[in-house]
């Protein structure tokens, strides 16, 4: 039905000329959902992009043609481009609370599209876009079709952006990340919708997404892409049970879940090329476990494997690779022991926290009165000993990050903190001056975006030495670089990284960085604040393996806030499930992750994805 | 030897000079800054004002080298006695322009004049009449100024453009040759490659705009020494010679100005956006306030009580010039007191959105000092903000000068600026016929000045500020800059 050949775009940046897509094709046939997945920078959202004609001002397709219905939208005028998106082909954007326009109802955006693109006009359109609000699931549609963006939750705007989307019922919607700002439970709910409402449209989806678990409940084909290029396309079905590129079979390995306890991840070396290069070679060479000559030579190309299996590595050139599908059976990864405990539990936990509530005041008037208070944390109890990983798991606004926070002594003075934490039976409330310093070399943190936690004007020698020099002022200069620079060796960055400042660094050497700058006081208590939900996939291996590599060596615990429950299964050894400030379900791993109690934990892990794994 | 004399002025724009070099070599070692400033050199436009804006800072550093030159000795005077100096303080810019700059005539005249633009009594052959008397300096050298004068000024232009072009030429071969020689490149192909805008500097624009400058000055040259080429002003003073002048006095109040707002800006606006609480409320009390009173009005009072004070104190002062200099240096510095209050208001906001990163909650949790946090936390990071706002300030203070010296309130009477220009046409736009060039000099040279800092200021902001970068329209067509560029 829509037939992309030989699309190539091209994006003025500044650091060059980037080939975001790379000579791309695919087909979508009518009622099929068609994912393209891959990590961040593939160029999956130009594809989009690209299709639509909407690129940036700096962007431009620079060959290849898109049809539709037997038209080339890349030679249409810009006129009949206008007719052709929303009506035939819409967008659904990753953002629910950006996509809308904040001054309009949502009425009156859904009738916006309507009119645009049907014949109906007035109380018509009008009842059209009711129908739409109800058939997108939201409850009194009549009363709230008057509402604005504002007034609506996350999960209900991606509704109504689903509705605008589909209202003028177009024959391929393309949906961008559309659940990845999303809790893990709304996300189910939409994943559904969107499933059912493109089975009874019988529409194409163009469904794009970093997430392998989402694009297994959802799609019927995959398209794998790598650094511009589509790398394997094949059945959803055939993908996740016989994935035949180097890079899909390492991608599948490296997602963390329960099967793979105890064990290390595969993680893929280094990260994705920068695509202001032309290549020579295969784009994946230099990751890649199975390099031979023949890659380094020429860029391969596509091969078409029986079944209709599109491959693009050197290994599948000819028809029937002898044994290809178990060619990589070698590369399972040697079965690491699990991360021991000592048998022996410690008398005395490293962090006890009893009946912890941080209250935010709410301040009114001339005066500033507290008229009253957020309670983001409100009666948490739990313990953490030396060497373990308690995984506080919650949708967003749990109070989850709050814990965190409160815990690391930052919201003195903005909170009102009641309750007991106890780090080593001292109470953290009540320290301070060099008790207080003492306690914060013990408990460290790292964040969520390594492109945020890292001063962009401090070198990576001064950003490792602030937290020795402010906790432990008795420390030698030379001492101190030492210190670091064994620091450097242990999270695997090169020691000539000291002198370069953090842009410097990808993604993932930055998480690396922030580590190290954690441990560099030597502390015994690390809280991981989604540590890896801004990382791709292969790298979040890396990261989850670096994180339990130290763990082993140093001892160290982790309080880890996360709602990837994927990494939860992988590594926590007790969960604390979170949920309005309050703990519903608190204990071992595997009895929490097995049996659960609290109804909440179950509805979160019935809602969590699945990869359908191979064997 | 003359003695030097040290204004306040000069001395405060000396050491902007040593913090632009000590700026300049801080850029060059900081890779996020050298990238920054890459940007703005690729800009054309910016790079093309920055070439008038050295000339304009050139002009006014020339002038700001005071000395009083020695006086012969008396002829009675023994010879032991104290050298004397005169009581004239001159520049280096007066000594280049002597000529002009005694060339002085009765009153009005027109641009390239040889007769006065009034009338007057005249003894000619024994009889009085009423005529247009030759003018003192301008055209004196032509026997029969009516027939001679449009000859002469026409052959003395086309001498002047054609020795600048000739100089022009000359350069730009020269230069050319050694660029090629250094890439490589055989000269044709790579005269060509700049002519059409293949370079990473934006060559072609700066070279048109030094052309222009060069043909200027040598037109100017050639007609200078024998005629008022912007017409005299009202006390007869050559008004080219008063325009030049009157630059140094724009860039000072500009400069400084905009450096006397940044210490409280910085202060109360880290201050403020760090501490938030009582701090700010406090804080945004002050500068509410104070922007809620007229700056005008604030600006008068100022200035009133300064008049004062300099008026009281005689004895502070040897010369005219250095009191008419420390009312200029202690009005820049006002204009900046009064007006940090927008600095301030954009560094809090700043500091709020900073004070929640990452990695200013991680120094919070390394226990690092307040001051510690915003000294090496905060600070370098709204640095940015005080390079867009500075350039961006400058040009509304030089016209802020205009005005408050159009009120009145501005710079002392005896110094020249192009507010004083600009008060004085206040009358001479109402005579009839009309006399407009003393108001259009200082037009042309003030929007010069004003609109050179004004397309560097948009190009600076562009560079620093990451979202006005992202909204700018760059076709994706545009010519490729060389990888190794930007890397």
């Amino acid at each position: 039905m829509i037939a992309i050949s030989q699309l190539s775009t091209e994006l003025q940046s500044e650091s060059g000329l980037v080939r975001a897509v790379d000579l791309l094709s695919l087909t979508i046939s009518r009622g099929e959902t068609f994912a393209l997945v891959g990590e961040s920078g593939c160029g999956k959202s130009m594809t989009a992009l690209s299709i639509l004609r909407l690129l940036p001002d700096s962007g431009r397709v620079v060959a290849g043609s898109v049809t539709m219905g037997g038209v080339d939208l890349m030679a249409l005028p810009e006129q009949q481009m206008r007719d052709v998106r929303g009506s035939k082909i819409s967008i659904i954007f990753q953002e629910p609370s950006t996509s809308l326009n904040p001054v309009m109802t949502v009425g009156q955006q859904i009738v916006e599209v309507i009119e645009r693109h049907t014949a109906l006009r007035g109380e018509v359109a009008r009842s059209k876009a009711l129908q739409w609000l109800e058939r997108v699931g939201i409850p009194e549609a009549a009363r709230r079709i008057d509402n604005y963006p504002f007034q609506m939750s996350g999960g209900q705007k991606q509704r109504v952006m689903i509705a605008i989307a589909l209202a003028a019922e177009p024959d391929l919607v393309i949906a961008d990340e559309p659940t990845t700002a999303l809790d893990v439970t709304i996300q189910a709910q939409i994943l559904d919708l969107l499933k059912e409402l493109q089975q009874s449209q019988q529409m194409a989806m163009l469904l794009i997404t970093h997430d392998l678990a989402v694009v297994s409940q959802m799609a019927h084909q995959v398209a794998l892409m790598y650094a511009g290029q589509i790398v394997e396309v094949a059945s959803a079905a055939e993908f996740f049970a016989t994935p035949r590129h180097p890079y899909a079979v390492n991608l599948l390995d490296a997602l963390p879940d329960a099967q793979q306890r105890g064990r290390r991840l595969a993680a893929i070396a280094g990260s994705v090329p920068a695509l202001n290069q032309r290549f020579s070679a295969c784009r994946f060479a230099d990751r890649c476990s199975d390099v031979s000559a023949l890659c380094l030579s020429a860029e391969p190309a596509l091969h078409t494997l029986p079944g209709g299996h599109t491959v693009r590595c050197v290994l599948y050139r000819s028809p029937d690779v002898p044994g290809a599908a178990t060619r990589h059976s070698d590369l399972v990864h040697e079965p690491q022991q699990a991360v021991q405990v000592q048998g022996a539990q410690p008398a005395q936990a490293l962090l006890q926290v009893q009946d912890y509530r941080v209250w935010f005041p709410i301040r009114k008037g001339l005066l500033q009165r507290t008229v009253g208070y957020v309670k983001a944390v409100d009666g948490v109890s739990f313990e953490l000993h030396s060497g373990r990983t308690l995984a506080l798991v919650g949708e967003s606004g749990s109070g989850k990050t709050t814990v965190g926070k409160a815990l690391l002594q930052l919201l003195r003075g903005t909170a009102s903190i009641t309750g007991q934490a106890h780090l080593d039976g001292m109470p953290l409330g009540n320290l301070r001056g060099p008790q207080l310093q003492k306690a914060r070399s013990a408990i460290q943190i790292i964040f969520q975006d390594p492109f945020a936690s890292l001063n962009p004007r401090m070198r990576v020698s001064e950003l490792l030495q602030e937290g020795v020099a402010a906790l432990q002022p008795q420390t030698s200069a030379a001492d101190r670089l030492a210190r670091i620079e064994t620091l450097l060796d242990k999270v695997g960055l090169p020691r000539g990284s000291l002198t370069r400042y953090p842009h410097e660094f990808s993604g993932g050497q930055r998480q690396r960085l922030a580590i190290a700058r954690a441990l560099a006081v030597e502390p015994r208590l690390i809280v991981a604040d989604e540590p890896t939900s801004a990382l791709d996939v292969s790298v979040q291996a890396q990261i989850l393996n670096l994180l339990s590599d130290l763990q082993k060596e140093l001892g160290v615990a982790y309080l880890f806030i996360t709602h990837n429950f994927g990494v939860v299964e992988y590594l926590a050894h007790d969960i604390a499930v979170m949920k309005d400030g309050k703990l519903v379900e608190y204990g071992a791993a595997e009895q929490v992750l097995a049996h659960p109690q609290h109804s909440y934990t179950q509805a979160l892990l019935r809602a969590v994805p699945r990869l359908a794994r191979r064997a | 030897m003359p003695k030097f004399v040290l204004l306040a002025t000069d001395l405060a724009l000396y050491f902007q000079m040593l913090v632009l070099v000590l700026y300049v070599r801080h850029a060059l070692r900081t890779p996020l800054l050298r990238q920054s400033w890459r940007y703005v050199q690729r800009d054309g436009a910016a790079m093309s004002a920055a070439v008038v804006l050295v000339v304009f800072l050139l002009i006014a550093l020339l002038d700001s080298v005071h000395f009083r030159p020695r006086l012969p000795p008396a002829p009675d005077a023994a010879p032991a006695a104290e050298i004397a100096y005169s009581t004239r303080t001159l520049s280096v810019l007066d000594v280049l322009l002597t000529g002009p700059r005694e060339a002085r005539e009765k009153t009005y005249s027109v641009p390239l004049a040889t007769h006065q633009f009034s009338k007057e009594s005249i003894q000619r052959e024994g009889v009085t009449v009423r005529d247009f008397p030759r003018l003192q300096y301008g055209g004196r050298h032509l026997e029969q100024p009516q027939e001679q004068w449009g000859g002469d000024v026409l052959r003395r232009s086309v001498n002047g453009l054609g020795s600048g072009l000739l100089v022009v030429v000359l350069g730009a071969a020269l230069l050319l040759l050694r660029q090629s020689q250094r890439s490589g490149q055989a000269f044709m192909p790579s005269a060509l490659d700049l002519w059409q805008g293949r370079s990473a500097l934006p060559w072609r624009a700066i070279g048109v705009t030094l052309t222009v400058l060069l043909l200027l000055v040598a037109w100017v040259a050639a007609l200078w020494p024998y005629y008022h080429i912007m017409g005299t002003d009202q006390t007869g003073n050559d008004v080219l010679f008063v325009c030049l002048k009157s630059v140094r006095t724009a860039v000072v109040i500009g400069s400084l100005a905009t450096i006397a707002t940044i210490p409280l800006a910085l202060l109360f606006g880290i201050l403020a956006g760090y501490f938030k609480g009582w701090v700010d409320d406090g804080i945004q009390y002050a500068y509410t306030v104070l922007s809620s009173i007229p700056s005008v009005l604030l600006i008068s009072a100022f200035v009133l009580m300064i008049q004062v004070f300099i008026d009281k104190n005689p004895q502070w002062f040897e010369t005219g010039l250095e009191r008419a200099d420390i009312r200029l240096f202690l009005l820049a510095t006002i204009l900046g007191l009064t007006g940090w209050a927008q600095l301030a208001r954009l560094l809090r906001a700043e500091t709020l959105k900073l004070g929640e990163l990452e990695y200013v909650q991680a120094a919070r949790a390394f226990g690092v000092s307040h001051a510690g946090i915003m000294r090496r936390h905060l600070l370098p990071n709204v640095t940015h903000i005080i390079v867009i706002v500075a350039v961006l300030d400058f040009s509304g203070l030089v016209l802020y000068e205009a005005v408050l010296s159009y009120v009145g309130v501005g710079v002392d009477p005896n110094t020249q600026s192009f507010g004083t220009m600009i008060n004085s046409a206040r009358n001479e736009m109402s005579r009839d016929p009309v006399i407009w060039w003393t108001l259009s000099t200082a037009f042309a040279f003030m929007v010069a000045l004003v609109l050179s800092m004004t397309l560097f200021a948009s190009a600076v902001r562009e560079a620093f500020d990451p979202r006005a970068r992202a909204y700018r329209v760059r076709p994706a067509g545009a010519s490729t800059l060389p990888s190794q560029e930007a890397a």
